[in-house]
Formats: C-alpha cells, structure tokens, sequence
C-alpha cells in the first residue's frame, strides 16, 4: 500500500464487471468473491476455477551468487533444484521465526524468481537485499499470476498453449511458453489442494489470458473460496497461522527444513529446537457441529490451557467445521478430544492430522 | 446501488443490525434483511432458540454462521419464542434466497408491541443501510 491507497491489480476492471465483491487484502483491493464462496469452491473441487492472485509478491534474485544466496536463505534446500524447478521453502530469520514462506522457481543456476506473500512484500525485499550479495528486483507489478486450480485445469489450458502440459510434474514449470498468445510462464503448483497451474505473465497482458481462461470454462474464484480451499487441504496462511514468531519445525513443515550439512539463517536455532522438541504444535481441527471456530478461539483439553485456534472455517467439501491451531505438544496427539471456546461456547472437537481434504487420484506427482 | 428500495418491504420494521420484523395477528414473525443476506451470501448454519424460550428487546436469540464470520442475531422483540424455522436446520441457504419468506427464522408471542415503535420503518432502514 502506498500513500494509503490500495493498490490494484491489473485485472481490477474485469473483477468490477464480474460483479466481484472488492475487499481489502494487504493493501490490495481484491475479490472477495463472484457469484459466492461455496459455489467456486466447488467448482475448483470438481472442475476448474482462475484465481487473479497479481498480489503476491515476485522478486528476481539473479547473478552468478544467486544459488549460493539462496542457500543461505532458505530453510529448504534450492540445490535439490533443476532448472525449471520449483521449490516450497521458509525463509527464516535468525531465530528460526519464519520471514515468509515462499515458492521459489529456478530459471537457471544464476536466475530464480521468488515468490512471497502480498503483505510481506516489503518485508521479503528487506531481508533478501540485506542477506544476497545477487540483484534483487522487485518483479511484483511486472508479472501477473493466475492461478488456474481444479482436476479439469489441464484440459482447461490445453487449447490455450502450444507446448503439452500433461506430462509435466507437480512443481515443474515452463519457462518460456505462451498462453492465449501472451508469453507467459506456466508452472504446475497451487495452494488449492488440487491439480493445477500457475501462469505468470506480463502485468499489462493479463487481461487477455484471464478471459480466455473464463472462455475456456475456469470460473472465477476470490479469495474467500482461496481461503476456504487452503484450509481444507491443510495449507497455512502466512500472517495467520506463521509468522515471524512460529518456526518451522512448530508449524508442521519440518520436512521443509533441510539442516543436514547445511548452514543457512535461522539452521542453528532450528538445530537446537530439534535437539529440545518444540514447544507448541500447529495441528488440524474438526469441531462438532456447525460452529466455526475463529482465530484466537482457545483450546482446551480437560478442561485447562491447551492451545489456540489460527484460523477456522466450513469446510464447504468436506462438510465439517474445521480449524488450525498451535497446541502444547502433550495434547497433539491426533484422535485427542479437546474444547474450543467459541464466543464462550464449549465445543468439543478432535486433534486430526493434516490435510482436511487429499484429492483421490494424483494425476500427476 | 439505488436498488436497496426494493429490497426493504414497505410493510415491515427493521433493527439496526438487520432483522426485520412482521405482525401478523398479534405475532411477530423475525428475519433478517435481504442487505444482510447479501453481506454474508456464504450462509452455513443459523442457531435458533428452542421454542417457549424467551427472547428480549435488542439482545441475542441466536448466532448466524457465514464462511467468514459469524453474526449475532438480535430479537427486534421481547417476547416468548413460539415457533422457529426448522427447515434453516438443513437449509440455511434459504435465508439468502427468500429472507422475507421462507427464510424467515422465529415466530415471537410479544409482550410488549409498543416496541415496534422503537423500530425501524422502512424509510430509516432504507437510510440507515444507504449509510452502512
């Protein structure tokens, strides 16, 4: 946000005229929704949904240190990585606390495009200029992203580019494509919990890429059926269940933490909270009933302190009100019954491992 | 964003926080507004009061749950619930298609209509969600 306006993505026009209800998000004006959160949650669970996600921030980490930078940086390892590779991956701070969580897309082993989140924009730029000797541009409103999610996504994009994505991995990308005739990056990834892609393309020519998405049949899809999607396949929002104060190793994305034979900011303190065991676990949720739980909800387990809730919502797939929260590492067992406190309610809920909701068939992995 | 008129039932009285209220022989029967239907769209569950429970002026008598938030739900009366909605149980979804029909969620036995007066006419309401 700057001079305290919102800014706005490129697609902002055609959220307008799809009716879309406009919320604020992170100094972005975005959709909230189109037609209804239910509705496009759905439609990503059985068809396919297009996400306008510009918001989030892209920066170019580039010159010959850019991996060696990035191994300093990064909690996962980015050496496991090909070219046209991409990676999920903290980045912490000294203390193990978590700077953001990213999705970082190898180009080539001097060119990697990092992706952040829309709030940590300043932030993620701070900490990468201070910790990388390698240029560092802000790439945020330069490139566009669509997220195009849902198990017809692949059929949805094959008329539109030339190259054949159906034998692409999940995490692999396409540098160098073109969709609806707009040079665009197109990477298998997503925070939905289903098949699907990411295409980046250029801030100005975005416009055409997301009509022919919606012509090709992806439904417009906001950020309420965003959040409601991630929950349910077990995804954390950055800001609302980590932060700079969570590490990784409590949030349940140890197997992103890469320690062996590496050194990299934040490893030391990480190294020690596995020699101690954490303190706190964040852990899945599913309430009794129709209550939702909302962040700050306590938990309790026999009636005593056992934690709090992140974030909370219906499940609109699975049917059932669910919940994140950070619990003491004695009451985090899966299958443990405790109590959230809703608006001073007792409602009796169960531990339950993470995702919510898996798709049945990977199609491709 | 002229069409809230239509919208606000010229024969009903209205609360500050959305529900609206209409006599009918000496009951009252309790919704809440198609302006706030809207607002939350993504209904998924309506707490209702057990029938013979009694309900005061302005204050609670359930919860209603959207996605993304969950609402108070402020009795326009004082009174004694005589009838809820069942069908909410199961289909909440019908207070965002119909919230001056099918939608509707308690029926009130009221102890004291003189506390229509302190309501709402269709006029204020109109006003009041122009400024919302």
């Amino acid at each position: 946000m700057r001079d305290g306006r919102l800014a706005r993505t490129p697609l902002y026009a055609h959220h307008l005229r799809l009716e879309a209800r406009m919320m604020a998000f992170a100094g972005w004006e975005m959709p909230l929704q189109y037609q209804g959160i239910l509705a496009e949650h759905r439609a990503v669970r059985t068809s396919c949904g297009v996400f306008d996600i510009s918001h989030l921030s892209e920066f170019w980490v580039r010159g010959p240190r850019a991996l060696e930078d990035l191994d300093r940086l990064l909690a996962n390892d980015p050496r496991r990585l090909v070219d046209g590779q991409a990676l999920y991956t903290p980045m912490c701070n000294e203390a193990g606390g978590m700077v953001d969580d990213l999705l970082v897309l190898r180009f080539s082993e001097d060119r990697f495009l990092v992706v952040g989140n829309a709030a940590r924009r300043e932030a993620d730029l701070a900490w990468l200029r201070t910790h990388a000797a390698s240029e560092v541009v802000d790439a945020t409103e330069e490139l566009a992203l669509l997220a195009v999610q849902g198990p017809a996504s692949e059929a949805v994009l094959r008329p539109l580019v030339k190259v054949d994505l159906s034998g692409l991995p999940r995490h692999r990308f396409v540098p160098e494509t073109a969709v609806a005739g707009v040079p665009a990056t197109v990477s298998r990834t997503g925070y939905t919990g289903e098949d699907g892609f990411e295409v980046f393309c250029p801030w100005d020519r975005a416009a055409p890429v997301w009509e022919a998405l919606r012509r090709a049949g992806a439904v417009p899809c906001g950020l309420g059926a965003r959040d409601t999607l991630r929950l349910e396949a077990g995804y954390l929002l950055y800001g609302q269940d980590v932060d700079e104060h969570t590490t990784p190793l409590e949030a349940g994305l140890g197997w992103t933490v890469k320690l062996q034979d590496r050194r990299f900011i934040g490893s030391e303190a990480l190294r020690e909270q596995v020699r101690t065991g954490v303190r706190r676990r964040l852990r899945g949720l599913v309430l009794e009933g129709h209550t939702i739980a909302r962040r700050g909800c306590p938990i309790l387990r026999d009636g005593a302190p056992a934690g709090a809730v992140t974030s909370g919502t219906w499940g609109p797939w699975v049917e059932r009100s669910l919940a994140l929260g950070y619990l003491l590492p004695e009451h985090a067992e899966p299958g443990t019954p405790v109590t959230v406190k809703v608006r001073d309610r007792p409602v009796p809920a169960e531990v339950v491992a993470l995702p919510f909701y898996r798709r049945a068939a990977q199609r491709a992995q | 964003m002229n069409a809230e008129a239509d919208v606000v039932p010229e024969d009903l009285r209205y609360t500050t926080e959305h529900e609206w209220v209409r006599l009918e022989d000496g009951r009252a029967r309790v919704g809440i507004t198609k302006f706030a239907a809207d607002r939350l769209s993504d209904i998924v569950y309506v707490e209702l009061p057990e029938v013979g429970r009694e309900v005061r002026f302005l204050e609670p008598f359930g919860v209603i749950e959207s996605v993304k938030a969950a609402s108070d739900l402020y009795s326009p009366l004082t009174g004694r619930v005589v009838a809820v909605n069942e069908r909410l149980r199961n289909e909440p979804e019908l207070v965002t298609q119909d919230p001056y029909g099918e939608g509707w969620m308690i029926l009130i036995e009221p102890t004291d209509p003189s506390e229509l007066d302190r309501l709402l006419d269709a006029a204020a309401y109109r006003r009041h969600i122009g400024e919302v």
